[in-house]
């Protein structure tokens, strides 16, 4: 079970706002799926190495070039705040 | 479908534009009870319908998909054109790129008509999770058309789109497919570039079409798929021209199946995949009793992995780059923020407000989830063990794939449930997965196909069945799908 306290720390991490409403649902419904996948449990992995890739893929190199966009004024504009061209962000201190 | 539209132009017994402009009727007159579509985008696709038609009359020769009109779902960039995926995170954002299918399709002179429904962020079974309102099944308007590309398949059915694009990340192009009665198919991860596709779960992403035949996407998958620098899990496709693979024969072609997914549906839904497995049997395919013993284990492992990836993919929505930015200038319900709120809490509550207020429920239950699994102490026992029993997984279908050519499922237990029906059980609409979500967890190339029609409650209800072939194989997938379609026995 998914305690209401436990529910506020995971939005806190998740940086997701919650009501008090929310709170209660998410700890009823996080339970139930955890209940859910509870069954992987029954699964031997001892031996078994957790998936990377699915098709196996290995590292792809490609030269370290500088490509333009061509369009960053569009960009510009999609910025909540913008001030000069750049993004305005929040005071973080 | 493709082909026929395409004859048509090259007799000229139609023009692109006057092929344009009449499915923008069909969409004015059938789509406001469906709601497929998002919205339009008649300036570009008609400057492309006539493009095409200059090309015609000056006699030169164009290709299968050009001029033909389709459908984009609307988690695919196409520049300057409103991109929401289904959020009202992303009200206000206008691409300002194309994506590599788009820019492919745009190549090869395709018409497209406008951007598609689908659940938010493409999460869900029924396009309710849309804050756009939900699509309604074309078969039965009461009913859900599946999800999350139900505008696609919604606009197939309702035939106010000639092709469609779609992505499936659980099932997604398939499901819906099998609900609406058309043809749904994934191809294998890695086989079009996901560039400009908005990211739901990275490791299962991928692009893929919802159409009136197997050979339809063929055609489209010929257009979209090949390496490309700007995805770097995209593989080497070699320009295949796969529409040329589908022979119409499958004699010889070992098809497995696993009786036990069919013992427990409903005696109808039986009734149609027993006669599906007649069918290929007829056709020369020879049938094989296969066992997966770790298949049921996809979905749980699936249920983790996936929320993990959506809640580190939808960290990107902050309210400080692009999309909407609420702060309502109250403190968060969430009360004492302990340190995380002592010197930024303007910036804090800007992020706590902005994902309050734009993101939809299932949304938040999937990053809740995802940072509850990956979150110090549960990492291990959650996330990781889910990643090896995913490994289990695919070396159940690399063993599989030694024996047999093609593995035959359901797509879904039944045909299309009722709008409402599910939506307040997250784990009822996840069970809609079952048989579709291993084809994401392997990462192989699978297909819904229309099986037939079930009588549910007075109404007649399609219903299909999926094929899935190994790793990059999807000329044989597509073969057999089509040799379905195509053959009377």
């Amino acid at each position: 079970m998914i305690s209401k306290d436990e529910v506020k720390h995971i939005a806190e991490l998740a940086r997701v706002g919650l009501s008090e409403k929310d709170i209660e649902k998410f700890s009823k419904d996080l339970s139930s799926i955890l209940d859910f996948v509870e069954q992987l449990k029954e699964v031997d992995v001892s031996e078994v190495a957790p998936t990377e890739h699915i098709t196996g893929l290995k590292n792809r190199m490609r030269d370290d070039l500088v490509n333009e966009f061509g369009n960053e004024k569009e960009i510009v504009k999609l910025f909540p705040e913008e001030r000069n061209g750049y993004d305005k962000v929040k005071s973080v201190l | 479908m493709i082909r026929e539209l395409h004859e048509k132009l090259i007799r000229r017994e139609i023009t692109s534009e006057k092929l344009t402009l009449d499915y923008f009727d069909a969409i004015e007159k059938k789509d406001p009870e469906i709601f497929a579509y998002l919205s339009l985008t008649k300036e570009l696709a008609l400057e492309q319908a006539r493009r095409v038609d200059e090309k015609i009359a000056r006699g030169e020769e164009i290709g299968l998909l050009e001029g033909v009109p389709g459908a984009i779902k609307d988690v695919i960039c196409i520049e300057g054109t409103r991109t929401t995926a289904g959020s009202k995170m992303l009200d206000n954002y206008l691409a300002p790129y194309d994506a590599t299918v788009i820019t492919k399709l745009k190549e090869v002179g395709a018409v497209m008509l406008g951007k598609t429904n689908c659940d938010e962020f493409a999460m869900g079974s029924s396009t309710e999770n849309s804050a756009y309102g939900t699509t309604k099944n074309p078969h039965d308007t009461s009913r859900v058309p599946g999800g999350t590309s139900g505008g696609s398949a919604a606009a197939i059915a309702n035939n106010t789109a000639a092709w469609a694009l779609g992505s499936d990340t659980g099932g997604s192009c398939r499901q819906p497919a099998s609900l609406c009665g058309v043809v749904g198919f994934k191809p294998t991860y890695g086989r079009v570039s996901r560039y400009g596709l908005i990211a739901a779960a990275s490791s299962f992403d991928q692009i893929g079409t919802l159409t009136h035949s197997a050979e339809d996407a063929a055609i489209l998958l010929s257009a979209i798929a090949g390496r490309d620098k700007m995805d770097a899990t995209s593989g080497d496709s070699f320009d295949k021209k796969f529409e040329e693979y589908l022979t119409g024969e499958v004699k010889g072609m070992r098809i497995g199946i696993v009786s036990e997914y069919f013992k427990k549906l409903a005696p109808e839904v039986k009734k149609l995949m027993e006669a599906v497995v007649e069918k290929y049997k007829k056709l020369g395919a020879e049938m094989v009793e296969i066992e997966m013993p770790y298949n049921k284990y996809a979905l749980p492992a699936y249920y983790i992995i996936q929320p993990s990836e959506v809640s580190s993919n939808l960290a990107r929505f902050d309210g400080i780059r692009y999309g909407m930015r609420t702060n309502d200038g109250e403190d968060s319900e969430l009360g004492d923020l302990g340190s995380l709120g002592d010197n930024n809490k303007t910036l804090l509550e800007t992020y706590l407000d902005t994902r309050e207020y734009n993101l939809g429920a299932e949304a938040k239950r999937r990053i809740m989830l995802g940072t509850y699994a990956l979150s110090s102490g549960y990492y291990e026992a959650y996330y990781i063990r889910a990643q090896k029993v995913r490994t289990l997984i695919k070396k159940d279908y690399e063993r599989i794939f030694k024996e047999v050519d093609i593995i035959l499922t359901p797509t879904t237990t039944s045909p299309a449930f009722k709008i409402g029906e599910k939506i307040d059980d997250p784990l009822q609409m996840y069970l809609e997965d079952i048989f579709t979500v291993t084809a994401n967890i392997t990462g192989v190339p699978a297909i819904s196909i229309p099986a037939g029609k079930v009588t549910v409650d007075g109404k007649e209800l399609p219903i299909g069945f999926q094929l899935m072939s190994k790793w990059f194989d999807e000329e044989n997938l597509l073969r057999t799908a089509d040799a379905f379609e195509v053959s009377q026995v």
